[in-house]
């Protein structure tokens, strides 16, 4: 399985320096993704998402900074130089982001958008191509050609979000990151790009890193699942089956806060996520955590593969001889008082 | 195409019901300006220099016998219909004061915008691109001594270095008096008219006067354009469609030039507009210093002088440029940024 990865994820860590001091957005991620894949990305909001997103094209805001390797076809990005790295995005590595309204240059039709981004990639490229190339995907997308030459600020938000797929789409690359790319969509048109999306996949192989808060998009559109909580993948295996039999306790608190809507109520973790300036230590979970445990708190958990393909950090899989004596004792902690969260 | 010129026009005709308003209000306030204060334009002007029957004579003869609200009805229908009164001190009509002198104001102010604008978008751009550098840090400093420092401090010290000192400009006046006397007036504008009769040495020799005011005179503004785009650029860099076209792998110098800057520019005709009235201002103290033909050197006299209807008439002439650009300035921006028309 690792050999063939198309992208491949070292200990990648994701820091922003701010006034409190750096926030540990992504903090040591291992991740592989191989051609026609699709990895789908789940966490509460806040745990580092976008910025792994970003961090996998090398695309870094100001005053953020990155460690660790991501390396695409064997190549590390981060020692790639500017010009080496920026011709990869776009034709191999794409990315749709989050919020699409103010993702397009205002001052810009959006035909525009697309002839700068084919002339640049593809410089031999003549106007009858490019027009031809962007109005095909703007139609898959369901953007009619008579709006090719409109204005952003003349589409709704639904639309905008689906001319960003549509760049992202238009080069056909090899991975493609996907910010929670339904979110301003309704269902029905949700459905149909991840319909897309798949297609894309099976027709160009692109491997797909699928970000998104509904769960039911990953068990139906990906092929395997990486779980973040507060800037670690804490569970990544085949999406099906961690759905089905989670082994960490936050994929099976996440699992049932949406699961449980139609049976006893809205479930939800209580507490909230932790600050990713001054992190608990340990297991980052272990404040919130059911299960937690004695080592839970002094010990960071070892991950370990419990099945084939299936690795997940938490110390009720980890080694037993690593817990120690009393280790396993339920942790005593102040009790968190849910109606002073709320 | 058709839908963008529609809106534009329906802009425009909107924008040009608002003149109507925006004129009477400024029109009101000049009134109000120059006769609230007691006594008369002609007692002001003449009083002590005719006998008190003569004196009376002539106010009723100017109607300023008339009850306060008469008068500024008049004032109105005047103005409308372009009769802008006579001086009192030296009896010509106002509006041929407007086009004797006008020319020169009008050269030396947009030579000054010239200025300012070379100058100020540069620098801002610099400023902004290279945030927190040292020449940062100069730029920044440039543009607060030049806006802070009175014009004719900043006049006298260019008079003193470049016109004393190293003798490169001359010190006053729009031409030479041989220039003056060879140029025919065709349109009242001393550098127009040479240009138009194509005598080279003329338009040197007009310009060679220039140089000085306009850039005493930019100096003014150009602390204003200077830290209006270096801030824009700084939020034009850090904004979502930049990103996105650095994710689209597009080169950062044409997401800096073709995304960033051009976004940074549109406030810029913006503010360019609210400069007229301090560009207006700073041209009388200017003409003062430089003793530059224009406007401002005779309001500055007539001034002296206590003559108020030439005051007034000039002080009118300022109100409708300030009124009259900030519509050009809005139809402008309507061509630039598509989402003003709206
Ligand atoms: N530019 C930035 N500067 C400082 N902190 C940032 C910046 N961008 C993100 N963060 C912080 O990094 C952490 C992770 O942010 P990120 O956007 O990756 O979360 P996310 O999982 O995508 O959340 P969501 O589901 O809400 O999109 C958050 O605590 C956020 O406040
Ligand atoms: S390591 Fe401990 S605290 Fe963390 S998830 Fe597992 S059981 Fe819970
Ligand atoms: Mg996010």
């Amino acid at each position: 399985m690792t050999d063939e990865a198309v992208l491949r994820v070292r200990d990648l860590r994701v820091w922003y320096g701010t006034e409190r001091g750096p926030v540990r957005a992504v903090d040591g991620v291992d991740l592989a993704l191989v051609p026609g894949e699709t990895l789908g990305v789940v966490g509460e909001s806040g745990c580092g998402k976008s910025t792994l997103g970003r961090g996998l094209l090398g695309l870094l805001p100001e005053g953020a900074k990155a460690g660790g390797e991501v390396r695409f076809r064997g190549t590390d990005l981060f020692e790639l130089s500017g010009r080496a790295l920026r011709e990869l995005r776009g034709p191999e590595l794409g990315m749709i982001f989050q919020d699409p309204l103010t993702r397009l240059n205002p001052l810009w039709r959006v035909s525009e958008h697309f002839e700068e981004l084919l002339r640049t990639h593809c410089p031999d490229i003549s106007a009858e191509q490019i027009r031809h190339r962007s109005l095909a995907t703007l139609r898959r997308m369901g953007i009619p050609p008579t709006r090719y030459r409109n204005y952003p600020h003349e589409f709704s938000g639904g639309m905008r979000q689906r001319i960003m797929i549509a760049l992202g789409l238009v080069l056909n690359p090899a991975v493609l990151v996907a910010d929670e790319p339904t979110t301003s969509l309704d269902v029905l048109v949700e459905a149909q790009i991840i319909r897309l999306l798949a297609d894309l996949r099976r027709n160009f192989d692109t491997a797909l890193l699928l970000i998104t808060h509904n769960l039911g998009i990953v068990a139906e559109a990906c092929d395997r699942v990486a779980v973040m909580y507060a800037g670690h993948v804490v569970e990544t295996g085949d999406a099906r089956e961690v759905f089905a039999a989670p082994a960490h306790p936050y994929t099976r608190e996440l699992l049932r806060s949406t699961i449980s809507l139609s049976t006893t109520g809205l479930h939800y973790i209580p507490g909230a996520p932790p600050d990713l300036v001054d992190p608990p230590p340990a297991c980052r979970f272990h404040p919130r955590c059911p299960d937690a445990m004695q080592v839970c708190a002094t010990r960071d958990p070892v991950t370990v593969s419990p099945r084939p393909g299936h690795r997940v950090a938490c110390w009720l899989h980890g080694p037993a001889e690593q817990v120690g004596a009393g280790g396993d004792a339920p942790l005593v902690r102040e009790e968190i008082d849910v109606a002073d969260e709320a | 195409m058709s839908r963008t010129a529609g809106t534009l026009r329906r802009y425009v005709l909107q924008r040009l019901a608002l003149v109507v308003p925006m004129v009477f209000i400024l029109l009101t306030f000049v009134f109000l300006l120059v006769r609230v204060a007691p006594g008369d334009p002609v007692s002001a002007a003449l009083g002590g220099r005719l006998p008190p029957e003569a004196l009376a004579q002539r106010r009723a003869a100017a109607g300023y016998d008339r009850p306060l609200i008469v008068q500024y009805l008049e004032y109105l229908g005047n103005v409308l219909r372009g009769d802008l009164g006579r001086t009192i001190s030296d009896n010509r009509a106002v509006s041929d004061v407007l086009v004797e002198n006008g020319g020169a104001t009008l050269t030396l102010a947009g030579a000054a915008l010239v200025v300012a604008l070379l100058a100020g978008i540069p620098l801002g751009l610099y400023s902004g691109r290279h945030r927190d550098s040292f020449g940062d840090v100069g730029v920044r400093l440039f543009g607060i001594v030049s806006y802070a420092a009175p014009v004719f401090f900043t006049g006298l010290i260019l008079q003193l270095v470049f016109a004393v000192w190293l003798d490169l400009f001359p010190t006053s006046g729009q031409a030479s008096p041989i220039t003056q006397v060879r140029v025919d007036e065709i349109t009242h504008i001393l550098l127009l008219d040479a240009l138009l009769a194509g005598n080279v040495d003329a338009v040197l020799d007009v310009v060679h006067h220039l140089v000085l005011p306009a850039i005493t005179l930019g100096l003014l503004c150009v602390g204003v354009f200077l830290r209006l785009v270096r801030v824009n650029l700084i939020q034009s860099l850090q904004g979502d469609y930049v990103e996105a076209a650095r994710a689209r792998g597009i080169p950062e110098r044409y997401v800096v030039r073709r995304h960033a800057f051009r976004n940074a520019l549109v406030p810029v005709v913006t503010v360019m507009g609210l400069q007229t009235a301090l560009l207006l201002s700073g041209a009388i103290l200017t003409e003062a210093t430089f003793n530059w033909p224009g406007l401002g050197s005779e309001l500055v006299d007539y001034l002296n002088n206590r003559d108020y209807v030439a005051v007034q008439g000039i002080i009118t002439v300022f109100a409708v440029v300030v009124v009259v650009v900030s519509l050009l300035i809005d139809i402008v921006n309507a061509l630039i940024d598509p989402r003003v028309r709206y």
